[in-house]
Protein backbone atom coordinates (compact mmCIF):
# COMPACT_ATOMS: atom_id res chain seq x y z
CA UNK A 1 0.00 0.00 0.00
CA UNK A 2 2.67 2.45 1.07
CA UNK A 3 4.66 2.10 -2.14
CA UNK A 4 1.64 2.68 -4.39
CA UNK A 5 0.85 5.75 -2.33
CA UNK A 6 4.40 6.99 -2.76
CA UNK A 7 4.15 6.48 -6.51
CA UNK A 8 0.91 8.45 -6.65
CA UNK A 9 2.35 11.23 -4.51
CA UNK A 10 5.40 11.52 -6.77
CA UNK A 11 3.08 11.61 -9.80
CA UNK A 12 1.21 14.52 -8.19
CA UNK A 13 4.55 16.32 -7.73
CA UNK A 14 5.41 15.71 -11.39
CA UNK A 15 1.99 17.03 -12.48
CA UNK A 16 2.71 20.19 -10.47
CA UNK A 17 5.96 20.67 -12.35
CA UNK A 18 4.10 20.05 -15.61
CA UNK A 19 1.67 22.80 -14.68
CA UNK A 20 4.55 25.18 -14.15
CA UNK A 21 6.24 24.35 -17.45
CA UNK A 22 3.40 23.88 -19.92
CA UNK A 23 2.28 26.65 -22.21
CA UNK A 24 -1.17 25.37 -23.20
CA UNK A 25 -4.25 26.35 -21.20
CA UNK A 26 -6.11 23.16 -22.13
CA UNK A 27 -3.23 21.01 -20.89
CA UNK A 28 -3.19 22.97 -17.63
CA UNK A 29 -6.89 22.32 -17.02
CA UNK A 30 -6.48 18.61 -17.81
CA UNK A 31 -3.47 18.39 -15.52
CA UNK A 32 -5.43 19.85 -12.62
CA UNK A 33 -8.20 17.32 -13.23
CA UNK A 34 -5.72 14.42 -13.35
CA UNK A 35 -4.21 15.68 -10.13
CA UNK A 36 -7.62 15.63 -8.46
CA UNK A 37 -8.18 12.01 -9.55
CA UNK A 38 -4.76 10.98 -8.21
CA UNK A 39 -5.46 12.71 -4.90
CA UNK A 40 -8.76 10.85 -4.61
CA UNK A 41 -6.81 7.64 -5.22
CA UNK A 42 -4.36 8.60 -2.47
CA UNK A 43 -7.25 8.96 -0.02
CA UNK A 44 -8.24 5.33 -0.66
CA UNK A 45 -4.66 4.05 -0.64
CA UNK A 46 -3.84 5.85 2.57
CA UNK A 47 -6.82 4.80 4.64
CA UNK A 48 -8.23 1.86 2.72
CA UNK A 49 -10.78 0.04 4.81
CA UNK A 50 -10.76 2.60 7.63
CA UNK A 51 -12.85 4.97 5.54
CA UNK A 52 -16.53 4.94 6.47
CA UNK A 53 -19.36 5.24 3.97
CA UNK A 54 -19.59 8.95 4.70
CA UNK A 55 -15.94 9.59 3.96
CA UNK A 56 -16.04 7.48 0.79
CA UNK A 57 -18.98 9.53 -0.46
CA UNK A 58 -17.15 12.73 0.38
CA UNK A 59 -14.03 11.61 -1.49
CA UNK A 60 -16.03 10.47 -4.53
CA UNK A 61 -18.11 13.63 -4.77
CA UNK A 62 -15.06 15.81 -4.31
CA UNK A 63 -13.24 13.99 -7.12
CA UNK A 64 -16.32 14.23 -9.33
CA UNK A 65 -16.53 17.97 -8.77
CA UNK A 66 -12.83 18.68 -9.20
CA UNK A 67 -12.14 16.32 -12.09
CA UNK A 68 -15.47 16.58 -13.87
CA UNK A 69 -17.56 19.67 -13.17
CA UNK A 70 -14.90 22.34 -12.68
CA UNK A 71 -12.76 21.39 -15.71
CA UNK A 72 -15.97 21.35 -17.81
CA UNK A 73 -16.82 24.84 -16.57
CA UNK A 74 -13.30 26.07 -17.29
CA UNK A 75 -13.26 24.58 -20.78
CA UNK A 76 -16.66 26.16 -21.39
CA UNK A 77 -15.51 29.64 -20.40
CA UNK A 78 -12.32 29.07 -22.43
CA UNK A 79 -14.46 28.37 -25.52
CA UNK A 80 -16.77 31.29 -24.91
CA UNK A 81 -13.97 33.79 -24.44
CA UNK A 82 -12.40 32.99 -27.82
CA UNK A 83 -9.13 33.70 -26.12
CA UNK A 84 -5.87 32.25 -27.39
CA UNK A 85 -5.05 28.87 -25.93
CA UNK A 86 -1.69 30.01 -24.60
CA UNK A 87 -0.74 30.76 -21.03
CA UNK A 88 0.73 34.26 -20.72
CA UNK A 89 3.36 34.20 -17.98
CA UNK A 90 5.16 36.97 -16.12
CA UNK A 91 7.86 34.42 -15.32
CA UNK A 92 9.14 32.24 -18.17
CA UNK A 93 8.37 28.52 -18.30
CA UNK A 94 11.91 27.26 -17.71
CA UNK A 95 12.42 29.72 -14.86
CA UNK A 96 9.05 28.68 -13.40
CA UNK A 97 10.23 25.06 -13.51
CA UNK A 98 13.47 25.92 -11.73
CA UNK A 99 11.64 27.96 -9.09
CA UNK A 100 9.27 25.00 -8.74
CA UNK A 101 12.22 22.68 -8.05
CA UNK A 102 13.59 25.08 -5.45
CA UNK A 103 10.15 25.23 -3.82
CA UNK A 104 10.00 21.42 -3.88
CA UNK A 105 13.30 21.18 -2.03
CA UNK A 106 12.12 23.73 0.56
CA UNK A 107 8.79 21.89 0.98
CA UNK A 108 10.58 18.58 1.62
CA UNK A 109 12.87 20.08 4.22
CA UNK A 110 9.87 21.82 5.83
CA UNK A 111 7.86 18.59 5.93
CA UNK A 112 10.78 16.90 7.68
CA UNK A 113 11.17 19.75 10.18
CA UNK A 114 7.47 19.93 10.98
CA UNK A 115 7.56 16.28 12.06
CA UNK A 116 3.78 16.06 12.09
CA UNK A 117 3.87 12.31 11.79
CA UNK A 118 6.27 9.47 12.43
CA UNK A 119 5.39 7.57 9.25
CA UNK A 120 7.69 8.39 6.32
CA UNK A 121 4.95 7.94 3.72
CA UNK A 122 2.90 10.59 5.51
CA UNK A 123 5.88 12.94 5.42
CA UNK A 124 5.98 12.49 1.63
CA UNK A 125 2.26 13.23 1.48
CA UNK A 126 2.65 16.35 3.62
CA UNK A 127 5.51 17.56 1.43
CA UNK A 128 3.37 16.90 -1.66
CA UNK A 129 0.51 18.88 -0.15
CA UNK A 130 2.74 21.81 0.76
CA UNK A 131 4.31 21.82 -2.69
CA UNK A 132 0.91 21.73 -4.38
CA UNK A 133 -0.30 24.67 -2.29
CA UNK A 134 2.86 26.68 -3.08
CA UNK A 135 2.54 25.80 -6.78
CA UNK A 136 -1.02 27.10 -6.76
CA UNK A 137 0.07 30.35 -5.13
CA UNK A 138 2.92 30.71 -7.61
CA UNK A 139 0.54 30.14 -10.55
CA UNK A 140 -1.77 32.84 -9.21
CA UNK A 141 0.94 35.49 -8.99
CA UNK A 142 2.97 34.57 -12.07
CA UNK A 143 0.37 34.22 -14.81
CA UNK A 144 -1.53 36.99 -16.55
CA UNK A 145 -4.87 35.55 -17.55
CA UNK A 146 -7.82 35.39 -15.19
CA UNK A 147 -8.45 31.76 -16.10
CA UNK A 148 -4.98 30.69 -14.96
CA UNK A 149 -5.65 32.39 -11.64
CA UNK A 150 -8.76 30.26 -11.21
CA UNK A 151 -6.56 27.26 -12.00
CA UNK A 152 -4.13 28.42 -9.35
CA UNK A 153 -6.92 28.38 -6.76
CA UNK A 154 -7.90 24.88 -7.86
CA UNK A 155 -4.33 23.64 -7.51
CA UNK A 156 -4.18 25.20 -4.06
CA UNK A 157 -7.38 23.39 -3.17
CA UNK A 158 -5.79 20.13 -4.35
CA UNK A 159 -2.87 20.86 -2.05
CA UNK A 160 -5.13 21.48 0.94
CA UNK A 161 -6.88 18.22 0.11
CA UNK A 162 -3.57 16.31 0.05
CA UNK A 163 -2.72 17.89 3.38
CA UNK A 164 -6.14 16.95 4.72
CA UNK A 165 -5.85 13.30 3.65
CA UNK A 166 -2.77 12.85 5.82
CA UNK A 167 -4.97 13.54 8.83
CA UNK A 168 -8.32 12.42 7.41
CA UNK A 169 -9.19 10.17 10.31
CA UNK A 170 -8.26 12.66 13.03
CA UNK A 171 -9.65 15.74 11.33
CA UNK A 172 -12.65 14.71 9.24
CA UNK A 173 -12.72 15.46 5.55
CA UNK A 174 -15.83 17.53 6.22
CA UNK A 175 -13.59 20.55 6.79
CA UNK A 176 -12.15 19.79 3.40
CA UNK A 177 -15.67 19.78 1.95
CA UNK A 178 -16.12 23.31 3.28
CA UNK A 179 -12.99 24.43 1.46
CA UNK A 180 -14.17 22.69 -1.70
CA UNK A 181 -17.50 24.48 -1.47
CA UNK A 182 -15.70 27.81 -1.20
CA UNK A 183 -13.58 27.04 -4.23
CA UNK A 184 -16.62 25.85 -6.15
CA UNK A 185 -18.43 29.10 -5.53
CA UNK A 186 -15.20 30.94 -6.30
CA UNK A 187 -14.85 29.23 -9.66
CA UNK A 188 -18.47 29.97 -10.51
CA UNK A 189 -18.03 33.64 -9.66
CA UNK A 190 -14.72 33.82 -11.50
CA UNK A 191 -16.27 32.09 -14.51
CA UNK A 192 -18.97 34.70 -14.67
CA UNK A 193 -16.45 37.48 -14.06
CA UNK A 194 -14.20 36.18 -16.82
CA UNK A 195 -17.15 36.30 -19.19
CA UNK A 196 -17.94 39.85 -18.17
CA UNK A 197 -14.33 41.00 -18.41
CA UNK A 198 -14.17 39.39 -21.83
CA UNK A 199 -17.38 41.05 -23.01
CA UNK A 200 -16.21 44.50 -21.84
CA UNK A 201 -12.57 44.48 -22.88
CA UNK A 202 -12.18 41.73 -25.53
CA UNK A 203 -9.47 40.05 -23.43
CA UNK A 204 -9.04 38.46 -20.01
CA UNK A 205 -5.68 39.97 -19.21
CA UNK A 206 -5.65 40.92 -15.51
CA UNK A 207 -2.41 42.82 -15.93
CA UNK A 208 -4.18 45.52 -17.87
CA UNK A 209 -7.09 45.66 -15.44
CA UNK A 210 -4.83 46.99 -12.70
CA UNK A 211 -4.47 50.37 -14.39
CA UNK A 212 -8.24 50.92 -14.48
CA UNK A 213 -9.60 53.76 -12.36
CA UNK A 214 -13.24 54.38 -11.58
CA UNK B 1 36.73 -14.06 -11.72
CA UNK B 2 36.06 -10.37 -11.28
CA UNK B 3 38.45 -9.42 -14.07
CA UNK B 4 37.26 -12.22 -16.31
CA UNK B 5 33.65 -11.04 -16.34
CA UNK B 6 34.69 -7.39 -16.62
CA UNK B 7 37.01 -8.09 -19.53
CA UNK B 8 34.41 -10.26 -21.21
CA UNK B 9 31.94 -7.36 -21.00
CA UNK B 10 34.46 -5.07 -22.71
CA UNK B 11 35.09 -7.73 -25.34
CA UNK B 12 31.36 -8.29 -25.94
CA UNK B 13 30.70 -4.54 -26.11
CA UNK B 14 33.49 -4.05 -28.63
CA UNK B 15 32.32 -6.90 -30.85
CA UNK B 16 28.53 -6.63 -30.52
CA UNK B 17 27.94 -2.86 -30.37
CA UNK B 18 27.71 -2.37 -34.17
CA UNK B 19 24.92 -4.94 -34.08
CA UNK B 20 22.79 -2.53 -32.00
CA UNK B 21 22.57 -0.09 -34.90
CA UNK B 22 21.70 -3.04 -37.15
CA UNK B 23 18.82 -3.95 -34.83
CA UNK B 24 17.57 -0.36 -34.75
CA UNK B 25 17.69 -0.13 -38.55
CA UNK B 26 15.94 -3.50 -38.92
CA UNK B 27 13.10 -2.40 -36.61
CA UNK B 28 12.74 0.86 -38.50
CA UNK B 29 12.64 -1.01 -41.81
CA UNK B 30 9.96 -3.41 -40.54
CA UNK B 31 7.84 -0.46 -39.44
CA UNK B 32 8.18 1.09 -42.87
CA UNK B 33 7.27 -2.22 -44.56
CA UNK B 34 10.74 -2.77 -45.99
CA UNK B 35 13.05 -5.73 -45.54
CA UNK B 36 15.89 -3.47 -44.54
CA UNK B 37 19.64 -3.73 -44.69
CA UNK B 38 21.45 -6.76 -43.22
CA UNK B 39 21.78 -6.82 -39.45
CA UNK B 40 25.56 -6.73 -39.80
CA UNK B 41 25.62 -3.80 -42.23
CA UNK B 42 27.73 -1.63 -39.93
CA UNK B 43 30.42 -4.34 -39.75
CA UNK B 44 30.60 -4.38 -43.56
CA UNK B 45 30.74 -0.59 -43.62
CA UNK B 46 33.51 -0.52 -41.03
CA UNK B 47 35.62 -3.06 -42.92
CA UNK B 48 35.05 -1.23 -46.20
CA UNK B 49 36.09 2.09 -44.67
CA UNK B 50 39.17 0.57 -43.01
CA UNK B 51 40.48 -0.63 -46.38
CA UNK B 52 40.18 2.83 -47.89
CA UNK B 53 42.58 5.73 -47.61
CA UNK B 54 41.71 8.99 -45.86
CA UNK B 55 41.47 12.34 -47.62
CA UNK B 56 42.63 15.37 -45.68
CA UNK B 57 41.84 18.94 -46.61
CA UNK B 58 44.85 21.28 -46.84
CA UNK B 59 43.29 23.68 -44.35
CA UNK B 60 43.20 21.07 -41.60
CA UNK B 61 45.97 20.46 -39.08
CA UNK B 62 46.97 17.63 -36.74
CA UNK B 63 43.95 18.45 -34.58
CA UNK B 64 41.71 17.09 -37.32
CA UNK B 65 43.71 13.86 -37.50
CA UNK B 66 43.77 13.07 -33.79
CA UNK B 67 40.04 13.85 -33.45
CA UNK B 68 38.64 10.40 -34.43
CA UNK B 69 41.42 8.45 -32.70
CA UNK B 70 41.09 10.44 -29.48
CA UNK B 71 37.31 10.11 -29.52
CA UNK B 72 37.43 6.34 -29.96
CA UNK B 73 40.12 6.00 -27.28
CA UNK B 74 38.11 8.08 -24.79
CA UNK B 75 34.93 6.11 -25.44
CA UNK B 76 36.68 2.75 -25.05
CA UNK B 77 38.28 3.94 -21.83
CA UNK B 78 34.85 5.02 -20.55
CA UNK B 79 33.57 1.54 -21.42
CA UNK B 80 36.04 0.04 -18.91
CA UNK B 81 34.12 1.60 -16.01
CA UNK B 82 30.63 0.64 -17.17
CA UNK B 83 29.01 -2.38 -15.53
CA UNK B 84 26.42 -4.52 -17.29
CA UNK B 85 24.00 -6.73 -15.36
CA UNK B 86 25.84 -9.99 -14.75
CA UNK B 87 29.20 -8.80 -16.03
CA UNK B 88 30.37 -5.96 -13.83
CA UNK B 89 32.88 -3.31 -14.72
CA UNK B 90 36.44 -4.03 -15.77
CA UNK B 91 37.95 -1.28 -13.62
CA UNK B 92 36.20 0.21 -10.62
CA UNK B 93 37.14 2.69 -7.94
CA UNK B 94 35.39 5.27 -5.80
CA UNK B 95 34.22 8.18 -7.93
CA UNK B 96 34.74 6.51 -11.30
CA UNK B 97 31.32 7.67 -12.47
CA UNK B 98 32.68 11.20 -12.85
CA UNK B 99 35.65 9.90 -14.81
CA UNK B 100 33.27 7.90 -17.03
CA UNK B 101 31.04 10.93 -17.69
CA UNK B 102 33.94 13.22 -18.43
CA UNK B 103 35.80 10.73 -20.62
CA UNK B 104 32.70 10.82 -22.80
CA UNK B 105 32.98 14.61 -22.53
CA UNK B 106 36.60 14.48 -23.71
CA UNK B 107 35.53 12.37 -26.68
CA UNK B 108 32.91 14.92 -27.62
CA UNK B 109 35.36 17.77 -27.14
CA UNK B 110 37.83 16.18 -29.56
CA UNK B 111 35.09 15.60 -32.17
CA UNK B 112 34.06 19.24 -31.82
CA UNK B 113 37.66 20.45 -32.15
CA UNK B 114 38.16 18.35 -35.29
CA UNK B 115 34.96 19.78 -36.74
CA UNK B 116 36.04 23.35 -35.97
CA UNK B 117 39.47 22.65 -37.46
CA UNK B 118 38.00 22.19 -40.93
CA UNK B 119 37.08 25.87 -40.93
CA UNK B 120 33.69 25.09 -42.46
CA UNK B 121 30.86 27.27 -41.20
CA UNK B 122 28.54 24.30 -41.63
CA UNK B 123 30.52 22.12 -39.23
CA UNK B 124 30.88 25.00 -36.80
CA UNK B 125 27.08 25.14 -36.71
CA UNK B 126 26.85 21.46 -35.86
CA UNK B 127 29.58 21.79 -33.24
CA UNK B 128 27.75 24.67 -31.60
CA UNK B 129 24.51 22.66 -31.43
CA UNK B 130 26.27 19.57 -30.13
CA UNK B 131 27.96 21.51 -27.33
CA UNK B 132 24.75 23.34 -26.44
CA UNK B 133 22.73 20.13 -26.13
CA UNK B 134 25.44 18.25 -24.29
CA UNK B 135 25.67 21.12 -21.80
CA UNK B 136 22.05 20.26 -20.99
CA UNK B 137 22.36 16.47 -20.94
CA UNK B 138 25.56 16.28 -18.89
CA UNK B 139 24.03 17.72 -15.69
CA UNK B 140 21.03 15.38 -16.09
CA UNK B 141 23.32 12.34 -16.30
CA UNK B 142 25.51 13.45 -13.38
CA UNK B 143 22.51 14.31 -11.19
CA UNK B 144 20.79 11.00 -11.99
CA UNK B 145 23.98 9.12 -11.11
CA UNK B 146 24.30 11.24 -7.96
CA UNK B 147 20.77 10.16 -6.98
CA UNK B 148 21.81 6.52 -7.42
CA UNK B 149 24.96 7.19 -5.35
CA UNK B 150 22.92 8.62 -2.51
CA UNK B 151 20.42 5.78 -2.78
CA UNK B 152 23.01 3.01 -2.54
CA UNK B 153 25.72 4.80 -0.59
CA UNK B 154 28.33 3.66 -3.13
CA UNK B 155 30.58 5.96 -5.11
CA UNK B 156 31.64 3.64 -7.93
CA UNK B 157 29.48 2.62 -10.88
CA UNK B 158 30.12 -1.06 -10.22
CA UNK B 159 29.26 -0.77 -6.52
CA UNK B 160 26.20 1.35 -7.25
CA UNK B 161 24.70 -0.95 -9.85
CA UNK B 162 25.62 -4.05 -7.88
CA UNK B 163 23.69 -2.97 -4.78
CA UNK B 164 20.78 -1.29 -6.54
CA UNK B 165 18.49 -4.28 -5.97
CA UNK B 166 18.98 -4.16 -2.20
CA UNK B 167 18.53 -0.41 -1.79
CA UNK B 168 14.96 0.18 -2.86
CA UNK B 169 13.52 2.41 -0.16
CA UNK B 170 13.04 5.74 -1.89
CA UNK B 171 9.87 5.70 -3.99
CA UNK B 172 9.85 6.16 -7.74
CA UNK B 173 13.55 6.98 -7.90
CA UNK B 174 14.43 4.13 -10.25
CA UNK B 175 11.66 4.92 -12.80
CA UNK B 176 12.60 8.59 -12.71
CA UNK B 177 16.29 7.82 -13.19
CA UNK B 178 15.44 5.42 -16.04
CA UNK B 179 13.44 8.15 -17.77
CA UNK B 180 16.38 10.54 -17.40
CA UNK B 181 18.78 7.90 -18.75
CA UNK B 182 16.50 7.29 -21.74
CA UNK B 183 16.41 11.00 -22.61
CA UNK B 184 20.19 11.22 -22.18
CA UNK B 185 20.65 8.13 -24.35
CA UNK B 186 18.55 9.60 -27.15
CA UNK B 187 20.27 12.99 -26.98
CA UNK B 188 23.86 11.76 -26.60
CA UNK B 189 23.58 9.25 -29.42
CA UNK B 190 21.82 11.68 -31.77
CA UNK B 191 18.73 9.47 -32.02
CA UNK B 192 15.28 10.46 -33.20
CA UNK B 193 13.39 13.01 -31.13
CA UNK B 194 16.60 15.02 -30.83
CA UNK B 195 18.45 14.39 -34.06
CA UNK B 196 17.64 12.40 -37.17
CA UNK B 197 20.56 10.08 -37.95
CA UNK B 198 19.38 9.58 -41.55
CA UNK B 199 19.22 13.10 -42.88
CA UNK B 200 21.99 15.20 -44.23
CA UNK B 201 19.96 18.37 -44.19
CA UNK B 202 21.69 21.37 -42.74
CA UNK B 203 18.67 22.65 -40.82
CA UNK B 204 18.30 19.54 -38.73
CA UNK B 205 21.72 18.00 -38.36
CA UNK B 206 23.61 18.01 -35.11
CA UNK B 207 25.99 15.11 -34.87
CA UNK B 208 26.20 13.99 -38.49
CA UNK B 209 27.32 17.39 -39.69
CA UNK B 210 30.45 17.35 -37.56
CA UNK B 211 31.86 14.26 -39.23
CA UNK B 212 31.20 15.25 -42.85
CA UNK B 213 34.87 15.88 -43.62
CA UNK B 214 36.17 12.63 -42.19
CA UNK B 215 36.78 9.74 -44.55
CA UNK B 216 38.19 6.22 -44.65
CA UNK B 217 39.55 4.80 -41.39
CA UNK B 218 38.78 8.06 -39.56
CA UNK B 219 35.08 7.74 -40.38
CA UNK B 220 35.19 4.07 -39.38
CA UNK B 221 36.61 5.04 -35.99
CA UNK B 222 33.90 7.65 -35.52
CA UNK B 223 31.09 5.26 -36.40
CA UNK B 224 32.55 2.52 -34.24
CA UNK B 225 32.94 4.97 -31.35
CA UNK B 226 29.31 6.05 -31.75
CA UNK B 227 28.20 2.40 -31.60
CA UNK B 228 30.18 1.78 -28.40
CA UNK B 229 28.74 4.96 -26.88
CA UNK B 230 25.23 3.64 -27.62
CA UNK B 231 26.22 0.39 -25.87
CA UNK B 232 27.51 2.30 -22.82
CA UNK B 233 24.28 4.25 -22.34
CA UNK B 234 22.15 1.15 -23.00
CA UNK B 235 24.13 -0.76 -20.36
CA UNK B 236 23.62 2.05 -17.84
CA UNK B 237 19.88 2.10 -18.63
CA UNK B 238 19.50 -1.70 -18.38
CA UNK B 239 21.15 -1.66 -14.96
CA UNK B 240 18.57 0.81 -13.65
CA UNK B 241 15.55 -0.73 -15.40
CA UNK B 242 16.29 -4.30 -14.28
CA UNK B 243 18.19 -3.97 -11.00
CA UNK B 244 17.80 -7.65 -10.09
CA UNK B 245 20.88 -9.82 -9.62
CA UNK B 246 20.09 -13.52 -9.32
CA UNK B 247 23.67 -14.38 -8.44
CA UNK B 248 24.05 -16.84 -11.30
CA UNK B 249 26.51 -15.33 -13.79
CA UNK B 250 24.94 -16.95 -16.86
CA UNK B 251 21.37 -15.86 -16.08
CA UNK B 252 22.40 -12.32 -15.15
CA UNK B 253 24.56 -12.03 -18.24
CA UNK B 254 21.68 -13.16 -20.44
CA UNK B 255 19.40 -10.63 -18.75
CA UNK B 256 21.94 -7.89 -19.44
CA UNK B 257 22.52 -8.78 -23.10
CA UNK B 258 18.84 -9.32 -23.89
CA UNK B 259 18.06 -6.05 -22.07
CA UNK B 260 20.47 -4.15 -24.31
CA UNK B 261 18.88 -5.75 -27.38
CA UNK B 262 15.40 -4.78 -26.14
CA UNK B 263 16.54 -1.19 -25.64
CA UNK B 264 17.79 -1.11 -29.25
CA UNK B 265 14.35 -2.37 -30.36
CA UNK B 266 12.64 0.31 -28.23
CA UNK B 267 14.83 3.01 -29.76
CA UNK B 268 13.91 1.67 -33.20
CA UNK B 269 10.19 1.75 -32.36
CA UNK B 270 10.49 5.29 -31.00
CA UNK B 271 12.27 6.41 -34.14
CA UNK B 272 9.58 4.92 -36.36
CA UNK B 273 6.64 6.34 -34.44
CA UNK B 274 7.86 9.75 -33.34
CA UNK B 275 8.68 12.85 -35.33
CA UNK B 276 11.88 14.71 -34.77
CA UNK B 277 11.40 17.67 -32.45
CA UNK B 278 11.88 21.14 -33.80
CA UNK B 279 15.34 22.34 -32.91
CA UNK B 280 13.89 25.01 -30.62
CA UNK B 281 11.96 22.37 -28.67
CA UNK B 282 14.94 20.07 -28.07
CA UNK B 283 16.18 22.11 -25.07
CA UNK B 284 12.70 21.71 -23.56
CA UNK B 285 12.95 17.90 -23.80
CA UNK B 286 16.42 18.01 -22.29
CA UNK B 287 15.29 20.28 -19.48
CA UNK B 288 12.53 17.77 -18.71
CA UNK B 289 15.38 15.31 -18.17
CA UNK B 290 17.10 17.82 -15.91
CA UNK B 291 13.93 18.42 -13.90
CA UNK B 292 13.29 14.68 -13.50
CA UNK B 293 16.85 14.06 -12.33
CA UNK B 294 16.58 16.91 -9.81
CA UNK B 295 13.26 15.54 -8.51
CA UNK B 296 14.80 12.09 -8.07
CA UNK B 297 17.74 13.65 -6.24
CA UNK B 298 15.38 15.58 -3.93
CA UNK B 299 13.39 12.39 -3.28
CA UNK B 300 16.56 10.54 -2.33
CA UNK B 301 18.03 13.35 -0.26
CA UNK B 302 15.09 13.86 2.06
Amino acid sequence: MATWMDVTAVLVILLNLRLLCTSRLGTCIQTVAQQAVLLGLIAFLQHGSDLGVELILIVLSSVAIKAGLLPWLLFRSLRQCNTSREVVPFVGFSLSGLIGLAMLAVCFSMADRLALSELPCQTLLIATGLFTIVTGLFLIVSRKKAITQVLGYLVMENGIWAFGIAFALQEPLLVEMGVLLDVLVGVFVMGITINHINREFDHIDTDQLSVLRD
Amino acid sequence: MYYVTGLSHVFLAMTLSPLLLGIINRVKARFAGRRGQPLCQLYYDLFKLLRKGAVYSRTTTWVFRIGPMGTLAAVVMALLFVPLTGFGACVSFSGDLLLMAYLLGVGRFLTVLAAMDTGSAFEGLGASREVFFSALTEPSLILALAALCKLTGQLSLEGMYGTLAMAGTAPMVLPLVSAVMMIVLLAENARMPVDDPNTHLELTMIHEVMVLDHSGPDLAMIQYGAAIKLWIFSALLVGVLIPIRTGMVVVDGLIGLVGIGVIAVVVGIMESTMARLRLLHVPQLLSIGLVLSLVSLILVMR
